[in-house]
């Protein structure tokens, strides 16, 4: 078995650009859980991280969307976004071309993902690496699932992704550690910024940390548009996660809602 | 309208530093390589976030562009309500805004 670690965290981007708008003791005890899932990545010796994100029209576009990408790079860049903004500063990250060449093929025997052999991240995947790999030094497999541009990939597909996902990992030799980023409940980049629906997070939580597939498939796009907002698309990163940890429970270390982060903030990981 | 044209110039400038420069420089030339309307042409140029966001532009899409002219993000959640006040409700797309005259404070609490 070489998926050594899985986990989920949140990703929006006041979570680096309006840090100190935030509660400060709220937002230590955030950063302090990521820190804990960067010390717990490092510690199982994980050689790449690959990211499952929704990303923001960073890469893709209507013009050519596809329901799932995968990065074959051995150097990527990030992020678009102006980096005083993001608080990010721009940086080459590196990834690891052979690896995804492999982990690729072995997904395309059940799911027809894309690949790309560029790709610029945003907040989506900049701002998880800005706490889980501060220093650029793990090669990552950047995934995308489009989380934003209708129609979108139904989420039984979304755990078919996941499910690839673990067997492509568990095919390879390398140690690879895997975290799924995207909101729970949010109408991010609205006027609505802010709106969180903490009983929807709660029970999608819930399911979640049971790993209880059929809850979780259990949401249209209707109930999620309606109770969890644009946003709320995103549990597609999470499903995926899910499917990947193969049956485990998962542990929530950090579930609070952070309205200036414009979501209920989400750190934990799978018990594999 | 040709919301999939104004989304594209849109992510064209957010991902390219190239692009950036030649809707600073040269606007109207960088425009011509889309279907745009005058009313998408000078809401882009002014940039006016409440009109761009009443017709339709992706959160995502319009965030990126607020971020690129150093809008300030109290400013520009005011800037779109200041477009549906003016514009009439959001027209197109998944964006629209889903409770008129509230805000969401950082204390969760909602304020008129």
């Amino acid at each position: 078995m070489s998926l050594v670690y899985a986990g989920v965290c949140s990703h929006g981007p006041g979570i680096t650009a309006r840090a100190d708008q935030a509660d400060p003791e709220l937002r230590d005890e955030f950063y302090a859980s990521l820190d804990k899932m960067r010390q717990d990545i490092e510690d199982s010796g994980a050689e790449a991280l690959m990211m499952v994100a929704a990303e923001h029209f960073a890469n893709f576009f209507m013009n050519n969307m596809p329901a799932y990408c995968i990065g074959m790079a051995d150097q990527y860049e990030g992020p678009i976004e102006d980096p005083e903004w993001l608080k990010i500063a721009r940086t080459n990250v590196p990834g690891n071309s052979d690896l995804s060449k492999r982990v690729i093929t072995e997904i395309m025997q059940t799911v027809d993902t894309a690949f790309s052999e560029e790709w610029k991240f945003d907040h989506g995947i900049s701002v998880p690496l800005n706490f889980l790999t501060p220093r650029y030094d793990l090669p990552v497999i950047p995934a995308n699932i489009n989380c934003q541009g209708p129609p979108l990939t139904p989420l039984g597909r979304a755990w078919e992704f996941g499910k690839a996902i673990r067997r492509a990992c568990d095919a390879v030799p390398e140690k690879i550690a895997l975290v799924g980023t995207g909101g729970i409940s949010h109408w991010p980049a609205t006027p609505d910024s802010g709106k969180i629906n903490l009983e929807w997070d709660a029970e999608f939580m819930r399911h979640f940390t049971n790993n209880d597939k059929h809850s979780m498939l259990g949401y249209s796009d209707e109930d999620i548009y309606r109770d969890g907002g644009q946003g709320g698309y995103e549990i597609r990163t999470f499903i995926a996660t899910a499917a990947a940890a193969n049956g485990a429970k998962a542990d929530v270390h950090f579930f609070k809602p952070i309205p200036i982060f414009a979501t209920s903030c989400v750190c934990a990981s799978f018990q594999l | 309208m040709s919301l999939y044209y104004l989304q594209k110039v849109l992510y064209d400038i957010n991902r390219d530093l190239a692009v950036q420069k030649q809707y600073q420089d040269d606007a109207d030339t960088l425009f011509d390589n889309y279907a745009l309307t005058d009313e998408e042409r000078n809401a882009l140029k002014q940039p006016d976030i409440g009109l761009l966001y009443v017709l339709g532009v992706n959160g995502q899409i319009l965030m990126h562009f607020a971020a690129f002219h150093k809008i300030e993000w109290a400013d520009y959640l005011q800037l779109m309500r200041d477009g549906i006040t003016e514009h009439g409700p959001v027209r197109e797309g998944v964006y629209a805004m889903t409770v008129v005259g509230e805000r969401f404070t950082d204390n969760g609490n909602v304020e008129s």
